[in-house]
């Protein structure tokens, strides 16, 4: 069923009709969907991204998670064009092998933020179309979130959802993590177990309303333990 | 130079430098990863400052970055008063509304940062750099007027390539308070106040109506959220919170950080 929204703006019903000569030029991006999220705790963070790859109408695989490891206290998420994605992460891995071998130490999350600001921002001028989120634990052992944009500026917060359907998760969580438009009620600290309830409830909702999310869920959690995955099965249409 | 290096213009290139930077060149087969010059990647043969907005028009890319701000500042007796707005939009979706648009470069340099989110963190960062670089060179803190100008020329070298910048470094040395506005075009001026950002306007209008220069340290903060309150009443791209600093001889202190729309509410209050 198509709905009446379907016409006017690019990447919406292309109208069937021929209106004349059309001009048909090489894009270097494509969009491939997929959303991520990451919230930051007292002592743990959270990463989260669904699985599904897609492009224009088509699926191209059920099982692409977007969430990186890149040390054992830090996980970054990438979604917008996978191309510039697996490139992006492999720049970053080969920096953090020249940074180990330089200095003999892991790089902290803060580090690898300000260094990853830099790698994108060296691509102002023809950018890795990414949108990046990145969470860890920081020196102290709190949790940190990292958000960024497509050339590199960034700041630290405490929970952050981008890619398709970040506009849809962002207020949800602004609400019940960031207690926002609610009276008097209590701010209690999320714990980790309730943190990665939410986390599914609120991914089970965007793939309800979002085409470009869905297939499967796969959550990284991160402690001073280590990095522990689960993966969840969400809607498959 | 700067422009001429990141185009490749081998010929240009080669002239003015001594022929063994030209290896630095970003072939290929080996790839640098930009840690020991700086390099910019480029489109090949569009111009870049139009390059995203011709992706933007493909079907479902859609890449926007952080913009939009007000900010204002401004001198008086007792030293400068900087006041910003906290909101980062990204085309019509709300990036951040907490995001921080003054850089502390030294304890004694503050700088301001509207249009472009990336442009400023980057090229503010790199001042900050600078600075460092020179205190340890030379034994003592860099001017406020030579900090402006390292910004000013850096922002004259990609002039023309589509970066959006207005920022005021503001700082206490030898001269005593200093305050400059310097943006991407290369401007770079020395005043007494300025505002910067798509809701300067009603800034500098509040601002305008109530300065005087002698007036007490209290009124001078009191005007400062005034200004920034107000241009993020009535600017759709402005809002957040108004953080606000304040340049003494002995340093700059952070005054408050007061979200607008308690500020508006009290402002009505006093009104009716």
């Amino acid at each position: 069923m198509l709905s009446a929204q379907n016409f006017g703006e690019s990447g919406k019903m292309k109208e069937y009709h021929y209106t004349g000569p059309v001009e048909h030029r090489f894009s270097p991006y494509a969009f491939n969907g997929g959303t991520v999220l990451a919230v930051a705790g007292e002592d743990f963070a959270i990463v989260a991204s669904d699985t599904r790859l897609s492009e224009g109408y088509s699926i191209h695989s059920r099982d692409s998670p977007k969430c990186y490891k890149l040390t054992d206290t830090t996980v970054i998420g990438c979604s917008g064009f996978h191309g510039d994605c697996l490139t992006l992460t492999k720049i970053i891995d080969a920096r953090l092998k020249m940074y180990k071998h330089s200095n003999n130490k892991t790089m902290t999350s803060g580090a690898i933020a300000a260094m990853l600001s830099t790698i994108l921002y060296s691509r102002r001028f023809f950018p890795y179309y990414v949108y990046n989120i990145i969470g860890g634990l920081d020196e102290q052992g709190k949790g940190a979130v990292y958000s960024f944009d497509p050339v590199g500026s960034y700041q630290r917060d405490t929970y952050k959802a981008g890619g398709s359907a970040s506009a849809m998760l962002q207020p949800l969580l602004d609400n019940q993590i960031g207690f926002k438009n609610m009276e008097g009620v209590e701010h209690v600290p999320l714990s980790k177990d309730k943190a990665v309830q939410l986390v599914k409830d609120v991914f089970i909702s965007a793939a309800e309303r979002d085409v470009y999310t869905g297939d499967a869920l796969r959550i990284c959690i991160i402690t001073k333990e280590g990095i522990q995955e689960q993966n969840i099965p969400l809607r498959k249409d | 130079m700067a422009l001429a290096a990141v185009c490749g213009d081998k010929s240009v290139y080669g002239q003015i430098f001594s022929g063994k930077q030209a290896r630095l060149f970003d072939r290929p087969n080996h790839f640098s990863f930009g840690t020991k010059i700086q390099e910019f990647a480029v489109p090949v043969g569009n111009e870049p400052s139009s390059f995203l907005g011709t992706c933007n028009r493909e079907e479902g890319v859609r890449i926007e970055l952080d913009h939009g701000t007000t900010t204002l500042a401004f001198k008086f007796r007792h030293g400068v008063i900087v006041a910003v707005d906290s909101r980062a939009s990204a085309g019509n979706y709300l990036a951040s509304n907490d995001a921080n648009k003054v850089i502390e470069i030294n304890p004694y340099l503050l700088g301001t940062m509207s249009g472009s989110a990336a442009d400023c963190q980057y090229w503010e960062r790199l001042l900050a750099k600078e600075c460092r670089l020179y205190k340890l060179r030379n034994n003592h803190r860099i001017s406020v007027a030579a900090a402006s100008k390292l910004l000013s020329n850096m922002m004259l070298g990609y002039r023309g390539m589509g970066l959006s910048m207005g920022s005021m470094i503001c700082g206490w040395d030898k001269e005593g308070p200093g305050l400059y506005y310097v943006d991407s075009n290369g401007t770079r001026l020395s005043g007494r106040m300025f505002s910067t950002g798509c809701g300067n306007s009603y800034a500098y209008g509040v601002v305008d109506s109530g300065y005087e220069e002698d007036m007490t340290v209290e009124e001078a903060y009191e005007l400062g959220c005034r200004g920034i309150a107000h241009a993020t009443h009535r600017d759709a791209y402005s809002g957040g919170s108004v953080n606000m600093y304040h340049m003494r001889e002995d340093g700059w202190i952070k005054v408050c950080k007061e979200d607008v729309s308690k500020l508006i509410h009290r402002y009505r209050e006093g009104m009716f």
